[in-house]
């Protein structure tokens, strides 16, 4: 029986973390013999670029009532849809959300936060980020049903293609709870941050939020989203979607530039597990370097413009 | 207006996290404990309610004796009385099961909950409070107003928040910027002596069955010594990224 995944969407398209739950889902089908189910509310996108991942079925779900997030709703859905014993969610803020829900419907054991495939299908045994990132927890799942998100930005997505078939289901939709007044979105052109390949992120050092134009200006030409530490989202200086840390959100880039943070623990713990780290700070003692890869110590605002002729340079060559 | 808000005790976040050496437990020495912060936004929003609409507010942690400084330090902060339930947090679904059942009895029509805790980061308590009572839920909550019997909530979202409403009893996985950072209570000396003498019960957990099972823990990889770059050659760096890391 297919392990089944929900592959999330956006305005029709499916997100990066999609492509990563569903290769989660592939790395555990191909070690027990199984195939993967793909599961899409209102996706538009071609189910090629689900297939090429590794999901062998996509079953598309097209209702209104489910343009709206509620997790009451999207998790009875998904347990009505249920085929083997293993449903793979990404750890997106929606799916995190309807989780514990659909575990609870399919009598299932939920695991959250997983960052690498499991050492073992049975039992089943895998790693999960904890302690925000100060600490990586191995669990075991004795027996029955489970449910697993899957880290974005972690495991990664994988090209894995197989020659999938594609089927529509109607489902009924019912127990919203909830009604959606307003949605704002971060204006089209700006990367979700959980989902960025690159971050760009800025700290007090950067005395003000009037200074803030340079740092957008390198994000974008390296097609990064951008970020904040927690002091300057508490004062104002940005908005509290950017912070990034202990207490605002974890993320895992493939390269990940401080500029004007001094690396305080629970700044780490949001950002330590980014693949390459770029601090850039005017103080040598500051103890980012410590936990970078490569550092600049120097003014930003000497540095930063620099730093974008140089990308400039690079992106033209 | 009844709220229940579900506190947790976590390391502060400064804390260094080590583990036992047998890598089979967190090693709490030296460990000072603290309101988990997504509840301490919570905590605040509460008491904020009971000063402005007439609420009341109890705090409810499953733990043993240990966690009752946190719980007096929630009194002192503003809520009416406490309830401990004499228990191991062992994993999220025992503990929401146990937060559901005080839930319940009680009659709550808001139940505030941190948004994961910054220990084990399951983030599964919320939901599975919502979930084990049927009730509706906001998760990642920033913004609350509640109107008679129903709240107003942004929530945040991937890439940006949406605004939605709902009708009591309601859960509010709340989180960092639930009120502005310098809003946050903190407890008075008057606040201190008053919640020596609020009412703090004691209940005994209901047994649970997990199905899930900690092998150990470890800590992530270290990084090796950072490469420092010249200032006045920032080239470098791009080529460094280019042609050594690879990420650009």
């Amino acid at each position: 029986m297919a392990i089944l995944v929900y592959a999330e969407s956006h305005e029709g398209h499916y997100k990066k973390a999609a492509f990563e739950a569903i290769s989660y889902a592939k790395s555990i089908a191909d070690k027990i013999g199984d195939t993967v189910t793909a599961v899409a509310f209102n996706a538009t996108e071609s189910s090629d670029s689900l297939y090429k991942y590794g999901a062998n079925k996509v079953v598309k779900v097209n209702n209104d009532a489910l343009k709206n997030f509620s997790p009451n709703a999207y998790a009875n859905v998904l347990a009505e849809l249920k085929e083997g014993d293993t449903i793979v969610l990404p750890a997106t803020m929606d799916a995190s959300s309807f989780a514990p829900m659909l575990a609870l419907k399919t009598d299932a054991t939920l695991v959250t936060n997983l960052t690498s495939s499991p050492s073992n299908v049975s039992p089943f045994t895998a790693e999960r980020k904890a302690f925000s990132g100060k600490g990586i927890e191995t669990i075991e799942i004795t027996e029955g049903a489970k449910v697993l998100t899957v880290l974005q930005n972690a495991f990664g997505a994988k090209e894995n293609s197989v020659s999938g078939t594609e089927e529509v289901k109607e489902v009924s939709v019912s127990d919203s709870k909830l009604n959606v007044l307003k949605v704002e979105q971060s204006s089209s052109d700006t990367i979700d941050l959980k989902e960025a390949d690159i971050v760009v992120s800025a700290g007090r050092g950067l005395k003000g939020p009037e200074n803030w134009g340079m740092v957008e200006e390198l994000a974008s030409l390296l097609g990064a989203a951008t970020a904040c530490s927690k002091p300057v989202s508490d004062i104002g200086w940005r908005p509290h979607e950017e912070h990034v840390g202990q207490t605002g959100k974890a993320i895992s880039p493939k390269l990940y530039i401080a500029i004007g943070i001094s690396g305080a623990i629970q700044h780490l713990a949001g950002v330590n597990s980014s693949d390459t780290i770029v601090v850039i700070n005017s103080d040598a003692e500051a103890p980012f370097f410590k936990s970078a890869d490569y550092g600049i110590v120097g003014d930003a605002f000497d540095v930063v413009p620099k730093l974008i002729e140089e990308v400039k340079k690079f992106k033209g060559a | 207006m009844k709220i229940l808000v579900c506190i947790s005790s976590v390391p502060d976040t400064t804390a260094k996290i080590n583990f036992s050496a047998d890598g089979k437990e967190f090693d709490k020495s030296g460990v000072q404990f603290v309101i988990n912060p997504h509840d301490e936004f919570c905590l605040t929003r509460a008491v904020q309610l009971q000063e402005t609409q007439g609420a009341t507010v109890t705090v409810v942690t499953v733990g043993d004796a240990s966690v009752e400084p946190v719980m007096r330090k929630a009194l002192a902060i503003g809520a009416n009385d406490a309830i401990r339930i004499n228990g191991d947090a062992r994993d999220g679904l025992s503990v929401a099961t146990q937060l559901a059942n005080v839930a319940k009895d009680g009659g709550y029509d808001l139940i505030f909950t941190g948004r994961e805790s910054i220990d084990y980061n399951g983030g599964e308590v919320p939901g599975y409070i919502a979930g084990l009572l049927d009730y509706a839920f906001v998760n990642g909550c920033t913004n609350l107003k509640v109107e008679g019997n129903s709240v107003e909530a942004v929530r945040d979202i991937d890439g940006g928040h949406e605004t939605i409403s709902a009708d009591f009893p309601v859960v509010i996985a709340g989180q960092n910027g639930l009120v502005p950072e310098n809003e946050l209570k903190i407890p008075n000396m008057r606040g201190i002596m008053s919640a020596r003498t609020k009412p703090l019960q004691v209940v005994e957990a209901d047994e649970t069955v997990s199905k899930m099972k900690v092998v150990g823990y470890k800590k992530p990889a270290e990084r090796g010594n950072v490469t420092l770059i010249d200032p006045n050659n920032v080239g470098e760096l791009i080529r460094l990224l280019h042609e050594e890391a690879k990420v650009i």
